[in-house]
């Protein structure tokens, strides 16, 4: 009786959860195929279409935004990556030393910063240096990428400080002790250990970087409109289907990303399991 | 125990000219307010296996990240092969360290692995291949060659990691708990297999571990180490017959002391009486101290005989007592006797004859304990 209730009030939990997190999204992809020009009204004779999808692949603006953002967040992630490891090392690596409270402080405050504080900052930054040093000229794809890279960055050293605090550090010290110079056990022995998490951090970057608004807002100029932005502007003037097709691209883009590299991790394990099963049949 | 000569080529350290391969030099590691090794002097020797032996925390495991190069020395000097080591960083030192946890790069085959220090001199390939298989061929693990350490059990592993510290031949080999996560029959095994893989390559060895048997089966020395400190350095049997405190006697093996009062001090005869024992303990070789001090007679549990009736000489070195406990452990069986001082004395007796119930020694019976006077030893600390 008991065990019958509890099973009831689990299994109604997550289709309720279920359906907090996705009946939005869901909706969003049926209205996209709906022939009418109003968003709301579901024009039961003629859809579903793909009328505005293909509206979208003739739109100069989203095309153009789109492949920006993509530049924006590959340049983002690699940037982010490389100083977030960097940091992340320092963090994870050097000990105790003069500062490292207030370095671990402040790489990570960009996560708990309001996003606006951020942006504002960076513009503010960027405008004086112009006319200190007469560089950035103007805001473009490089300040975006700058600002991305300033938060995406704290991420990534989160993600790599984690994994290499739970590395065994010996691993470090035989290579030292087998000959190695300290750069060289970096390239051959920590750099691939944290090889997955340094993806891990690229991916997160990129996701981050790709659906940013708020900081792009200030530091980009004109003619450098992320998709987001693009997006944004348009919902302001009233929701039009186009932007459901979009969304939903943008949907599909990230759900073979995840499906893509769970399938991937799932071989990984498998692959890792059979050779396990065969070493420790060897051993008998 | 591993028995060797006694002479000078096998034990350096008795040969006043002989010059040590490693000198520490008044080391003290502190790491803030807590000192890890306190002002520890050493020789060690060429082809020598030295252990240090302590329990955790007693500076050990420091005193040999010290020699790999790892943490340097707060005051001291450590020289190796007669160079200052201060300023020689652990990949241009001529040693190779075995980790306890024996830290096998996991994304690299047991070859390579292997031959990662090879690479590191810069050697052509077809010389590396041929030396990573002749060390895989020392410790049986060429047919795993292509394994990742993953795929490997425990000893294995720890075959891996002896090869990959030995495949550059360094003149020095450091090893941390070598044994420590294997299986007792397995290390037994083990044991032995280092020692002749040491004499066969001539390899030093100082080798760091909590475990007193493994550090009588390997070494040729014993550096017995407590709080930061070396209390005695010597050969196993040394150690285990003449330990020189009361710590060390307790350390090694275990250990009865009785605390007494010297009552004859002669440079052949020693006697103490002890209210400990209910009696005097007379030791046929002298120590060194005032009349009247207060000293320890330590006796081993196995040098103590057990017997129905009186011993022939039973006014010194006899007390008797009732057996309280017995502990039957195959090849031998442990006593816990008690005496009239009301203290429990340790005695084992080796089970040589198979005997029946009303021969053998059995619980609450009333019996002798004795030894030879050569047995006690004479502790002033």
């Amino acid at each position: 009786m008991m065990k019958k209730g509890r099973h009831w009030f689990s299994k109604t939990g997550l289709w309720f959860g279920l359906a907090f997190l996705y009946v939005p999204i869901i909706s969003m992809i049926v209205f996209s195929f709906n022939n009418s020009r109003l968003v709301t009204v579901w024009d039961a004779a003629n859809s579903p279409t793909l009328k505005w999808y293909g509206e979208l692949l003739r739109n100069e603006q989203i095309l153009g935004a789109a492949w920006l953002s993509i530049r924006i967040a590959a340049m983002t992630a690699s940037g982010a990556v490389i100083l977030g490891t960097l940091a992340g090392l320092v963090l994870a690596r050097f000990g105790p030393f003069r500062g490292r409270a207030l370095l671990s402080g402040m790489t990570t405050a960009p996560l708990v910063m309001p996003e606006v504080i951020t942006g504002l900052s960076m513009l503010l930054l960027f405008v004086a240096l112009e006319q200190l040093i007469g560089w950035p000229e103007g805001r473009d794809i490089t300040t975006i990428t700058i600002a991305h890279i300033t938060f995406a960055m704290a991420y990534v050293t989160i993600v790599v400080q984690s994994r290499l605090a739970g590395f065994d550090q010996s691993l470090e010290e035989a290579a030292l002790d087998l000959g190695a110079r300290p750069a060289k056990v970096f390239f051959r022995i920590t750099l691939p250990l944290i090889v997955p998490a340094i993806m891990s951090g690229w991916l997160l970057a990129f996701t981050l970087s790709w659906d940013d608004v708020v900081i792009s807002q200030f530091v980009a100029g004109p003619g450098s409109t992320t998709l987001p932005m693009v997006i944004f502007s348009k919902v302001r003037l009233g929701v039009s289907p186009d932007v459901n097709a979009l969304a939903s691209i943008m949907v599909l883009i990230v759900a073979i990303g995840v499906v893509a590299s769970a399938i991937w991790m799932r071989r990984q394990e498998r692959r890792r399991d059979r050779e396990m099963q065969m070493a420790a049949a060897a051993n008998k | 125990m591993a028995e060797r000569r006694n002479d000078n080529k096998r034990e350096p350290w008795r040969d006043p000219g002989a010059q040590p391969y490693i000198q520490i030099e008044n080391v003290t590691k502190r790491f803030g307010d807590f000192v890890a090794v306190n002002n520890v002097s050493l020789k060690i020797y060429q082809h020598e296996i030295f252990c240090l032996l302590g329990g955790s925390g007693c500076g050990k495991t420091t005193l040999l990240r010290m020699l790999a190069g790892f943490e340097a020395p707060s005051s001291g000097r450590i020289l190796i092969d007669g160079k200052d080591m201060a300023d020689t960083p652990p990949y241009e030192r001529p040693t190779n360290m075995m980790f306890q946890s024996y830290a096998l790069f996991p994304h690299m085959s047991v070859a390579k692995n292997v031959s990662f220090g090879l690479e590191q001199e810069k050697l052509p390939k077809a010389e590396i291949a041929q030396r990573v298989d002749e060390i895989l061929d020392i410790v049986k693990m060429r047919e795993f060659a292509q394994r990742k350490p993953h795929q490997l059990s425990g000893g294995q592993r720890q075959r891996v990691a002896l090869a990959r510290a030995l495949a550059k031949r360094p003149k020095l080999l450091l090893l941390d708990e070598p044994l420590g996560a294997l299986d007792k029959k397995l290390r037994e095994q083990t044991q032995f297999e280092l020692i002749s893989i040491q004499e066969r390559l001539g390899v030093t060895f100082v080798v760091v571990t909590h475990d007193q048997e493994e550090a009588m089966t390997l070494a040729s020395r014993i550096g017995v180490m407590n709080r930061g400190e070396i209390v005695q350095v010597g050969t196993p049997s040394e150690i285990y017959e003449f330990p020189g405190t009361r710590f060390v006697a307790d350390f090694i093996g275990s250990v009865n002391t009785f605390e007494g009062r010297l009552i004859e001090d002669l440079p052949d005869r020693v006697r103490i009486e002890s209210h400990e024992l209910g009696g005097v303990v007379y030791v046929d070789h002298g120590i060194s101290s005032a009349p009247g001090a207060v000293v320890w007679a330590a006796i081993r549990p196995e040098k103590i005989n057990l017997s129905r009736t009186a011993p022939a000489q039973s006014a010194e070195n006899c007390v008797k007592g009732v057996v309280k406990e017995i502990a039957y452990m195959g090849d031998l069986s442990i006593y816990l006797v008690q005496i009239g001082s009301g203290k429990t004395v340790r005695v084992t007796l080796p089970n040589i004859e198979r005997l029946s119930d009303d021969e053998r020694i059995l619980w609450d019976e009333h019996v002798y304990l004795s030894w030879h006077s050569s047995s006690p030893v004479v502790l002033s600390q």
